[in-house]
């Protein structure tokens, strides 16, 4: 019997969640931490597969089963509320066996359900480090989780500042103000044309997004061949643009820039092997260089000059003259082949 | 220097004499920038610039000012997670003071590129221990006096430190350079102490 006393002491001491089964397999003794896990209840006494129910290896219903198990590792549950899983190992004994039971993966869960301390776990079991180290990630992951916030914030912003539009890479609706800004303070003759494109909502709506997005890549790149370096094209919306053509004030010249970029722009773009068919209608502010203009009567007058080149039935262009103030009545435009949106007023 | 220990002193500086004190500092250190992120490295001069800055912002020497944030660290409720886990250390304060050898570990578990001096206990006798403290980060010495001192309270131990500035001038000795304080355990169980949950994740 000795022996069987030496056995359970140092188990007790190094082993705290350890069980003693007799040949019939009912727990003779536990150890500490596990007797802790079931306070209302004796383990002693009680047959090992009525208290644990043993997920892996599968249907063991008796003794001689879990011993066929030695060598292999035991994935296990507590039978009754709360359902730690642990993990344990069995040794048969002459008569008998020990198993030791361990939490596994489901520590966290445990420390917590169990009100456990660091005397529960043996000196050399890697629980409480292991506690540790999720504590320390936690904190840490947090930390950089703070960071990714703040540089997404940052990174937002930067794109709200940023000049560039970004699926043409045009300027967009910011560098125009900022370039029409500069302009008008400077002095000096340059010309604004707002250009938008026809019929694109059909494009759009008939071929998909794809379609609309590389007609409008496409639009841009015709627009920078057709314009010098130092002029500015921006795209101010959807299928909206507004191309600014520093030093130059003749009508003549401007006329012809306008003329060849709707011939350019009619000619279909082909996608996916479909060709894609749109047109422009172009409103032209000539801005002399003696002229006090502000940005916003500029481009409101661009505005006016491009709803009447749609009044005038799109596909051409209209320079903003005194004479479109008092002729142009409020849209009415409708052609056979126009969409609600090609038919609303420009701006 | 670890963006963690610049914004240890940064949390420190703000939540102790407020936000516009701070902007003062960063201000007089010519930083450029008022906050540091946790998770980047800075250069070392950038620390040094603000714990001189603080320091004569304050009228106060750098060695106290550092205690002080060594006890911030430990004892403010906004820095629960480090105080948890300095107390994965051990269950009692003397376990805990013997972790320490471990400390820069530790440390390096949690954050993989965090280099902290090595600290070494040397137990005298029964409650007379000494921490050296390896050089590469000046002043860390007074860092740990604050956190030693917070531990203490943490356990509700009582002891006495005494901080005996650095050991050994002479070069090539193995303590050349450390940061020695003196720790005197009176009592183990002077007072109740904080609980120490294990389960309980810091938020």
């Amino acid at each position: 019997m000795s022996g069987a006393q030496d056995l359970t002491m140092v188990l007790d001491g190094l082993c705290p969640m350890y069980v003693l089964l007799d040949d019939t397999g009912h727990i003779r003794s536990a150890g500490p931490t596990l007797t802790k896990l079931r306070p209302d209840q004796p383990i002693i006494g009680r047959r090992f597969l009525e208290l644990f129910e043993l997920a892996r290896p599968r249907a063991i219903t008796n003794m001689e089963g879990l011993l066929a198990a030695a060598g292999s590792k035991l994935h296990l549950s507590f039978r009754d509320a709360p359902r730690t899983g642990l993990k344990g190992v069995i040794v048969p004994l002459p008569s008998g066996a020990v198993v030791n039971l361990s939490f596994g993966i489901s520590l966290l869960d445990a420390v917590q359900d169990y009100a456990l301390t660091s005397a529960d776990f043996s000196a050399t079991d890697l629980a409480i480090e292991l506690l540790y180290l999720v504590e320390a990630k936690s904190a840490a992951m947090e930390a950089s989780r703070k960071l990714n916030t703040r540089l997404q914030g940052a990174m937002i912003a930067a794109e709200e500042q940023a000049f560039t539009d970004t699926l043409t890479g045009l300027k967009n609706r910011r560098a125009m103000d900022h370039v029409l800004a500069r302009l008008t303070t400077r002095g000096g003759s340059f010309a604004l044309m707002h250009l938008d494109l026809d019929y694109f909502k059909a494009v759009n709506d008939t071929m998909g997004h794809a379609a609309g997005d590389h007609v409008l890549q496409q639009v841009a790149r015709v627009m920078v061949e057709e314009t010098r370096d130092s002029d500015t094209i921006a795209r101010a919306g959807g299928d909206e643009f507004v191309l600014i053509l520093d030093r130059l004030g003749d009508r003549s010249a401007l006329s012809g820039i306008a003329t060849r970029l709707i011939q350019r722009l009619e000619q279909p773009i082909s996608f996916e092997g479909k060709p894609c068919r749109i047109s422009a209608s172009i409103g032209i502010v000539a801005v002399p260089g003696d002229a006090d203009a502000q940005p916003a009567q500029l481009l409101h007058q661009a505005d006016q000059a491009l709803y009447a080149a749609k009044h005038a039935g799109r596909a051409c262009h209209r320079f903003f003259g005194p004479d479109l103030v008092s002729t142009l009545a409020p849209a009415v435009d409708a052609g056979p082949q126009t969409r609600s949106r090609d038919a609303a007023p420009p701006g | 220097m670890h963006g963690l220990i610049n914004r240890a002193i940064q949390s420190f500086v703000c939540t102790t004499y407020g936000q516009a004190r701070w902007q003062q500092v960063t201000a007089a250190a010519g930083l450029g920038f008022s906050e540091f992120e946790a998770m980047l490295i800075y250069e070392d001069s950038q620390t040094t610039r603000v714990l001189d800055a603080l320091s004569g912002e304050l009228g106060r020497p750098p060695g106290e000012i550092l205690e002080d944030i060594g006890t911030f660290l430990v004892s403010n409720p906004q820095m629960e997670a480090l105080r948890r886990l300095l107390r994965f250390g051990g269950v009692t304060y003397v376990e805990f003071l013997h972790s320490l050898d471990d400390l820069p570990d530790r440390a390096r578990l949690a954050v993989s590129d965090l280099d902290l001096p090595v600290l070494e206990l040397r137990e005298h006798a029964a409650g007379q221990f000494s921490l050296s403290c390896q050089p590469g980060l000046p002043g860390f010495g007074f860092v740990m006096m604050g956190i030693l001192r917070a531990m203490a309270d943490d356990y509700g131990a009582l002891v006495m430190l005494e901080h005996n500035g650095v050991a050994c001038t002479i070069p090539g000795c193995a303590t050349q350079g450390c940061e020695v304080i003196s720790i005197t355990l009176i009592e183990t169980a002077f007072a109740e102490g904080r609980s120490f949950d294990l389960g309980a994740r810091a938020g």
